[in-house]
């Protein structure tokens, strides 16, 4: 061997300290909020993806008022319904948020979530903004499809709210296994959040009328390439950590049932309901459950990706001077 | 705490720099969202008396003749698709959709319009108002003709609050509650433009077409599919039939003067 030789190090040191470097204790409360929070949140994308399917978008047609006042309850006929109820639950949601920023910054050492706590009140705030353009620009394919992107988004950090300040999150010491292929387990995971999102962009821009169905049926290929090859990498090398499997497990069980979802909805809008004179219940219903299985199923790649960021870190190797050491967590 | 190896600052910047570019292109979205609107606002408010409207080219009505005839469907009329109206109680109206009216005699909510021929001639704009009425949860009528400039009375004979949001191409875009005991709304557009959608988001089956030309040469077929312009001066002309589903049809016409010309129109019902 040369004077060179082979070092192995690890590739996560930021992991140890950004992650797990602050010795934090649980709060059962504040994460039983933090849960709360991120199911409610589930709970608006729900009642977004209604007021769309339901075509409902501009039946009240001011924001932020509705029909000239702030929370007086409307005559909950037709669209108005589906659009006013949105409202609510989305303001209710910039409340908890903002509960949830305020208790993270009293309670929380870690500073990085105490900054993605404030990065999800932006986030929320940026949100009602985009709702409100929505109404008052008449729903323009990208304002709109750039709400349903943030709302996503938004969920995703509060689920990561939710499982940092969880008791596993906070208190486990992670199994650590280092990932030598290429492309690293971690590299997939990343590649199928960037592809889940490109499909959200473009079902989003599919469904407020600025593109056409097929480049989503298209892109769901890729996706669904994608998804099989990172679940099938993390469940056959790494099924050992609970951590890795089971976010992995039910990943594939939602890319499966998003598939099927997406199916019924192409036919019932698309194929079947082209030319329905009023949107008919087995497209609204087919629709929101997409969109809301969607939601959870890039959710659900996320924490994999951040699980995988903790438990399965990227050896890389680099030639330095000096002994061969064997790699180990920093 | 011990320096981070120069990998991790590069990943740190990398991170840096995909969360900057991610911010960077959410800030692209919502200003081509904006232009886009931008686009359409910056059009002129579309009141009659926004500008002097030009004086009307004079039309000896000595000569005038007429051109009236007869749109029928070609093939068997599709069966009429039904509403669900359940989900507003105050709706009471006929429960049946209204994109394709047809039978033997006719087709129905065709709109027919001298689309070319009329050179520059200028036409004065009339004072009175089209009446659009909203009732049984529905638009009356289903298919209007309007000339640019011309007010449009917008009326709510329901117990229950309309909204009315014109989703035009070419004119401003608008979107107005109407609760059921308010005064009429008035509207008028600027531009001329051929079915003109315009929906009420709170009932979503409620749908008509607006059409906006600059001559007064425009009818729009009745239920047995007959229709009449009148009042037209001698010359050759090109009759533009447009349907909501099943498109524009034009054909070429010659009316001397005083002439009765009649053009019958068909349409493939396999077209929709």
């Amino acid at each position: 061997m040369s004077q060179s030789v082979l070092k192995k190090q690890i590739g996560f040191w930021a992991k140890e300290h950004v992650l797990k470097g602050i010795t934090t204790s649980y709060n059962r409360r504040h994460h039983i909020f933090a849960v709360f929070t991120a199911c409610f949140t589930f709970l608006v994308i729900v009642a977004g993806a209604s007021v769309t399917s339901n075509d409902a978008g501009l039946s009240v047609p001011d924001w932020p008022t509705s029909f000239g006042y702030l929370v007086k309850v409307p005559h909950l006929v037709g669209g108005v319904r589906f659009e006013w109820s949105h409202r609510m639950v989305a303001g209710s949601l910039v409340v908890l948020t903002l509960a949830i920023a305020a208790w993270t910054l009293l309670v929380e050492k870690r500073s990085w979530l105490r900054q993605l706590a404030l990065a999800a009140l932006g986030t929320v705030i940026a949100q009602a903004i985009l709702g409100g353009m929505t109404v008052l620009f008449f729903q323009p394919p990208a304002v709109s499809s750039a709400h349903a992107a943030l709302a996503q988004t938004f969920f995703c950090i509060a689920v990561c709210i939710a499982m940092f300040t969880g008791q596993k999150w906070v208190e486990e010491v992670p199994r650590v296994e280092f990932d030598r292929r290429r492309p690293g387990l971690f590299t997939l995971t990343l590649l199928s959040i960037v592809v889940l999102y490109v499909q959200l962009i473009l079902g989003a821009m599919f469904r407020h009328r600025g593109m056409s169905w097929w480049p989503h049926v298209a892109h769901a290929l890729v996706v669904t390439v994608v998804l099989t090859w990172t679940a099938v990498r993390a469940l056959s090398v790494y099924s050992k950590i609970e951590a890795v499997r089971k976010p992995a497990l039910i990943m594939l069980s939602l890319m499966i049932a998003q598939l099927c979802l997406g199916f019924a909805a192409f036919l019932t809008r698309v194929a079947w309901g082209r030319d329905a004179v009023q949107p008919e219940l087995p497209m609204v219903i087919s629709t929101v459950a997409h969109v809301a299985v969607g939601a959870l199923l890039l959710a659900t790649t996320v924490v994999l990706s951040i699980q995988v960021w903790r438990h399965v870190p990227v050896a890389f190797e680099e030639r330095v001077p000096g002994t061969e050491r064997t790699p180990q967590a920093a | 705490m011990p320096k981070p190896p120069r990998k991790v600052y590069t990943i740190m910047k990398k991170t840096r720099f995909a969360m900057l570019s991610l911010l960077a292109l959410l800030g692209l979205f919502l200003l081509a969202g904006c232009n886009k609107k931008e686009t359409s606002e910056s059009q002129p408010a579309a009141t009659p008396s926004a500008a002097p409207a030009p004086a009307a080219t004079p039309i000896d009505q000595a000569t005038v003749g007429s051109v009236s005839g007869a749109v029928k469907l070609d093939g068997a009329a599709p069966k009429t698709q039904k509403i669900d109206m359940s989900q507003d109680p105050a709706c009471k109206g006929t429960n049946e959709a209204e994109n394709v009216v047809a039978d033997k005699d006719g087709l129905a909510n065709v709109f027919v319009y001298v689309k070319d021929g009329l050179g520059n001639r200028t036409f004065d704009v009339p004072k009175d108002p089209v009446v659009l009425d909203q009732s049984g949860c529905r638009y009356h009528p289903h298919v209007l003709g309007v000339m640019a400039g011309q007010t449009v009375q917008i009326k709510n004979d329901d117990p229950t609050t309309h909204n009315i949001h014109p989703t035009p191409k070419d004119n401003r875009e608008w979107n107005e509650s109407q609760p059921p005991t308010a005064a009429p709304i008035e509207k008028s557009f600027a531009r001329e433009e051929i079915m003109l959608p315009v929906k009420c988001n709170q009932h979503p089956w409620m749908k008509m077409y607006i059409n906006v030309v600059k001559s007064p040469f425009y009818a729009v077929t009745g239920p047995g599919g007959k229709y009449e312009i009148k009042g037209l001066p001698p010359g050759d002309y090109t009759i533009a039939f447009v349907h909501e589903k099943l498109g524009e049809q034009d054909q070429k016409v010659t009316v001397g003067p005083k002439e009765a010309k009649t053009v019958d129109q068909s349409f493939k019902a396999g077209g929709m």
